[in-house]
């Protein structure tokens, strides 16, 4: 007697069926309507608050549903009028005096005016301000030069600075000094992250918790109503899952494609995307001590890694060999006369010999993942044994992020003698400033890890950062890479292209350098 | 039976507040914190520190702790510094999420493993017991996030059957149909480990109990062989199935992180991930607190389960 019998299994087989046809019987991935653009986010945004966030995920969002006074132009980092027509800056550099555009309205009605502009930086500035509360605002010290905002008139509204600060304009453009509706705060208060309201092409619609953020067109933008009908944001935290999506026609524009999936994506039914950006991959070299100390062994450790071969093979080419301690998307300021150190093994050997460092034993701080690292694990193994091919025994240390910057950001004084590192900035006053100067060692509360001091490259810095002239703080710039370059207190490695892929439904979409994902032009079919 | 329940409601007690102090330690060791994670590259000792101050990171841990301890008491688990949102709201929405992937899965292996194994002891050495035996070994050898990428490129991008990720549709869903259609592959995925250990031991279960005088007597009587198995030896094997289930359901839930990674699936597990990767110190508390009070409970009624079927356990 069998424990099945016939009709068993038939009923069996019929139910398993069933099953199978009401998942398969369903049109898949319900297609999505045109005017309608699905965007592929890396993880869940944190708030839709520009004063309250720090990610590039969040951004990506911000910048469609806000403004700023300023923002960059098309295709460059240099800073072009938005919520503000024209600015004056007074004869010392101190006084910021903006004429803002009229008749723009938020979202939710109110209007756009002075009074607008000073609560927006009086709540993430003032620790008194009313709605302070609805912080923190992490990075408000992009605007801790601002002392006072003062409202002129409805239509006028002056910064003064308590010291002349260059790169005040552009962080201007950067999406913390984006605008956002002092009505919709008042109204919202700590939730307004989840209820924004600013000026932008799109505005808000809905927020579904770990699914998706969607905005839709806003017809009266004062730059003219957006192509598209709407945009979604999903949340897809897997690199291969958000590329299956992309492949599976469940999104229909995909950011940060890594390096292996991108031959998925050729062909018709794809484009792909590249811009360099504001971004510089290098290694901190400890000039304090140990072999490093030696400007000769920095020399050659610059050349003996070999950035080709790292940009080519270990990331696909989604980099660019780096040259100095300034990307080129900061074409203003970039010293293009400042070339690569080239692969050259033999001369790095003779540097070393020079230096008597032979068989010297290095540590190396390489981090697991971590925001601009790019690929860190296959590059520190890469860069270990371009250093061991000529004559360093190079220990890895690999850490998690947070305690990677936890070892690394207070120096690497009696720790290691190099470090992975990188960085995305908005001004080419940010890196140096933060990570070269001898005033920013780690105890002075700087970046500069690896202890490098020249006090040329101080002075240089200081009197970029005090300039309003752009080409004179351009001539700075370059004298500083041209003496950082040599010096070598870092290997410099890579500037990552940033990329990304759209369907074939896809029209008009940039990337922009300033890593921003703009989609007021985009059209979708 | 009352009593017993409430003994070992009592004693959960103990449980609970010994993984609030280990959570929270732990949390308070990791190198690391939330203020320089949320500050990347700018993460100065002066942001840092002002940070901190304005998320109440400053004062000593001891403090912190009962602090924390008190507003959980009182329901409050405090904000997510990474989500900006109550953690409480963002735990039970993505326990929910867990319950309905891990529970479908758990559903899915206990039926399937305790009929694969029945029919492979009733079947000892047939081949339906050689093939089930077979398949049993290849499911628990494969590791649940590498079929669900299979499963993915095969059966969403590939034959477009059902989609790639995700809980609903973004256009258009929200139903059940919706949902069943997004749940398939993630919670296949995550059966097929348990399924594979369940069907195991249901087999030895069954053969030990099959091997037993009882069942020689039921036979000798001329039970039908259908009802000496399912009614018989299925009920007396269930005594030594239930505490495997039990601990299946454990790791049902654990393995859901590697699965709601791979399918999107906005559950417990991705949720804890991410927050610890983001050192969002609230959210990782409130969401293991959260996690382990649900097993406790659970584990509470797989015992009470037990004493049921089998007097002989003393309440």
């Amino acid at each position: 007697m069998g424990v099945f019998d016939w009709t068993r299994r038939g009923v069996l087989g019929a139910a398993t069926g069933a099953v199978l046809a009401m998942g398969a019987g369903l049109p898949a991935a319900a297609q999505t309507p045109p005017g309608v653009l699905v965007v592929g986010q890396i993880a869940e945004p944190k708030a839709l608050d520009p004063a309250a966030v720090t990610a590039v995920n969040d951004f990506r969002i911000l910048m469609n549903v806000y403004d700023g006074l300023v923002r960059y132009k098309s295709g460059t980092l240099e800073v072009e009028p938005a919520l503000a027509t024209g600015w004056d800056i007074s004869e010392d550099g101190t006084e910021y005096t903006f004429a803002l555009r009229e008749g723009v309205k938020f979202h939710d009605g109110s209007a756009f005016d002075a009074e607008a502009v000073k609560f927006n930086f009086d709540r993430m500035l003032k620790d008194d301000h009313p709605y302070h509360d609805t912080g923190p605002f992490p990075l408000a010290f992009f605007f801790s030069s601002v002392e006072e905002v003062t409202v002129i008139d409805p239509l006028t509204v002056k910064f003064k600075l308590s010291a002349p600060y260059a790169p005040f304009l552009s962080n201007l453009a950067y999406p913390t000094g984006l605008i956002v509706s002092p009505a919709a705060v008042a109204k919202y208060g700590a939730d307004f992250g989840r209820n924004p309201s600013g000026t932008g092409p799109f505005k808000f619609a809905e927020w579904r918790s770990n699914e998706a953020v969607v905005v839709e067109a806003n017809a009266d933008y004062w730059d003219g109503a957006p192509s598209l009908d709407a945009v979604v944001y999903r949340p897809i935290t897997d690199a291969n899952t958000r590329t299956a999506e992309m492949l599976a026609g469940g999104i229909d524009l995909m950011v940060e494609v890594p390096p292996v999936a991108l031959s998925q994506f050729q062909g018709d039914r794809f484009t792909v995307s590249e811009q360099a950006g504001p971004h510089l991959w290098f290694l901190i070299l400890n000039a304090k001590e140990g072999p490093f100390a030696d400007k000769r062994v920095r020399q050659a450790a610059n050349y003996a890694v070999n950035k080709e071969a790292l940009v080519d093979n270990v990331l696909e080419g989604t980099a660019a060999v780096a040259a100095g301690p300034t990307p080129p998307a900061f074409a203003w300021a970039y010293d293009e006369t400042v070339q690569p150190y080239p692969y050259d093994p033999e001369k790095a050997k003779a540097l070393i010999a020079e230096a008597g460092v032979d068989g010297a034993e290095l540590t190396f701080y390489v981090t697991e993942g971590g925001s601009g690292m790019l690929d860190p694990i296959a590059m520190g193994t890469a860069i270990q044994a371009d250093l061991e091919a000529v004559g360093f025994d190079v220990k890895i240390e690999t850490y998690e992020w947070n305690t990677f910057l936890g070892r690394v950001n207070p120096g690497l004084e009696g720790k290691a003698d190099m470090a992975e590192m990188a960085w995305m900035t908005n001004d080419p006053d940010t890196l140096p400033y933060l990570a070269l100067r001898t005033e920013a060692w780690p105890d002075k509360g700087g970046f500069n890890s690896g202890y490098y001091s020249n006090p040329k490259v101080d002075e240089l810095l200081d009197a970029a950062r005090v300039s309003t002239s752009q080409d004179e703080r351009a001539a700075l710039y370059k004298q500083m890479q041209q003496i950082v370059h040599d010096d070598a207190p870092w290997v410099f490695v890579a500037n990552w292209k940033q990329n990304a892929v759209t369907s074939d439904k896809v029209a008009n979409f940039e990337l922009q350098p300033s890593f921003f994902l703009l989609l007021k032009d985009v059209v979708k079919n | 039976m009352g009593g017993y329940i409430l003994k070992r409601l009592i004693s959960a007690v103990p449980v609970l507040l010994g993984i609030t102090v280990i959570v929270f330690a732990i949390m308070a060791l990791i190198p690391g914190d939330p203020a320089t994670a949320i500050l990347g590259s700018y993460a100065t000792p002066e942001n840092v520190a002002k940070l901190n101050r304005d998320l109440g990171l400053d004062q000593p841990a001891v403090t912190r702790y009962f602090i924390w301890l008190g507003n959980m008491l009182q329901g409050d688990f405090g904000r997510s510094f990474a989500l900006n949102r109550p953690v409480l709201d963002e735990v039970v929405e993505r326990f929910n999420a867990t319950l309905i992937l891990a529970g479908t899965a758990f559903v899915l292996c206990s039926l399937l493993g305790i009929l694969a194994g029945v029919v492979s002891a009733a079947r000892q050495y047939g081949w339906a017991d050689k093939a089930i035996t077979f398949a049993v070994l290849l499911g628990i050898s494969i590791p649940s996030f590498f079929l669900g990428m299979m499963m993915i490129l095969i059966f969403a991008v590939n034959l477009r059957w059902l989609p790639v990720s995700g809980m609903y549709a973004i256009y258009g869903g929200g139903d059940f149909p919706d949902l069943l259609r997004h749940l398939t592959m993630p919670a296949l995925a995550l059966a097929v480990v348990a399924t594979g250990v369940i069907a195991r031991l249901s087999r030895s279960a069954m053969l030990e109990v099959l091997r037993q005088d009882f069942i020689r007597t039921a036979r000798a009587k001329g039970v039908p062989e259908r009802r000496v198995i399912w009614g018989h030896a299925l009920r007396a094997a269930m005594v030594s199935i239930i505490p495997v289930l039990g601990i299946q359901a454990g790791f049902v839930l654990s393995g859901a992180v590697y699965i709601e990674i791979v399918f999107q699936w906005p559950g417990v597990g991705r949720m804890l991930v991410d927050a610890i990767l983001k050192r969002d110190i609230l959210l990782v508390q409130g969401g293991v607190v959260f996690v382990a009070a649900c097993y406790v409970m659970f584990n509470i009624v797989v015992d009470v389960a037990q004493s049921l079927l089998d007097p002989r356990i003393k309440t």
